[in-house]
């Protein structure tokens, strides 16, 4: 059962994956984005991260993707762009190159990382017998409280900064 | 058979990779922020696959900051490409090399 779901959702998410790298239709990158963001929510279910994979699908899928969508036809730049040129001469086989290597250092460290030496448990048990929202409240609002309260800080930097930039300039406003 | 932590690890590396070389090739900015997104997915599975074999709540907090920070990075980096291609429809990532040395 395990490894059926994790086969479907592996190949979900490599699908979606390539699509988003494939696809020169800014909207189908996104919608294909949505798929591989549901597939790790799957995979999130299946290692028992229940609240992440809520939160998963309804920060990822349900805000972040629709901003891109949204900005996406505010700016109306939704014509295919063509994957054929190259602007930038030799710059495809170097990126495949790189990629390789990257892929197959990785895979060597995950492949190593069967053996993890850590210390168990440093930040509250999982499988302590409480639910896993529990777990994740408790940690986060007594280990990791100051984090917490940074990332609100930024969570507000980010809105001004945003409207700050996204505000047009006085002068083109009466113009319009 | 259950599934060893291996292959999400693996998984994860290719996901990774997938979105790096995405990164390298496309020229489309918001394309090219969709698979920065990729990659801190694939970070995220890493984390909570390393979360329950350590039985450790840790990993899973990193991946809520992750979230969030993902979320405001998402918010800005929107915010600085709709003021470029507001000035100029259709830019590419090549034609905004203004800083360059």
């Amino acid at each position: 059962m395990d490894v059926v779901v994790f086969a479907a959702a592996a190949a979900i998410i490599l699908a979606g994956a390539l699509g988003v790298v494939l696809s020169p239709n800014p909207v189908h990158c996104a919608l294909m984005l949505v798929m591989t963001l549901f597939g790790v929510a799957v995979l999130f279910v299946q290692e028992e991260a229940h609240f992440l994979a809520a939160v998963q699908v309804i920060v990822y899928a349900g805000a972040i993707v629709v901003l891109f969508l949204f900005v996406i036809m505010l700016l109306g730049v939704d014509k295919a762009d063509s994957l054929s040129t190259e602007p930038l001469g030799g710059q495809r086989p170097a990126a495949a190159a790189v990629a390789v290597a990257g892929l197959g250092l990785v895979v060597l460290l995950a492949v190593r990382a069967a053996e993890v030496t850590g210390a168990r448990s440093v930040a509250g048990a999982l499988r302590g017998g409480e639910s896993n929202l529990d777990v994740l409240g408790r940690s986060i609002f007594t280990d990791y409280l100051f984090a917490f309260e940074a990332t609100s800080a930024l969570l507000v930097i980010a809105v001004v900064g945003a409207v700050v930039m996204a505000r047009r300039p006085r002068d083109t406003e009466r113009d319009r | 058979m259950t599934v060893d932590d291996t292959w999400y690890l693996i998984l994860g590396a290719v996901l990774f990779t997938i979105g790096g070389a995405g990164l390298l090739v496309r020229r489309n900015p918001l394309v090219m922020f969709m698979c920065v997104e990729l990659m801190l997915n694939a970070v995220n599975l890493t984390f909570v696959t390393f979360a329950r074999t350590l039985d450790d709540v840790g990993g899973q907090v990193v991946v809520f900051f992750v979230l969030v920070v993902a979320a405001a990075e998402v918010v800005v980096g929107l915010g600085i490409i709709v003021s470029i291609l507001r000035r100029r429809p259709g830019a590419t990532a090549d034609d905004v090399s203004l800083l360059r040395g």
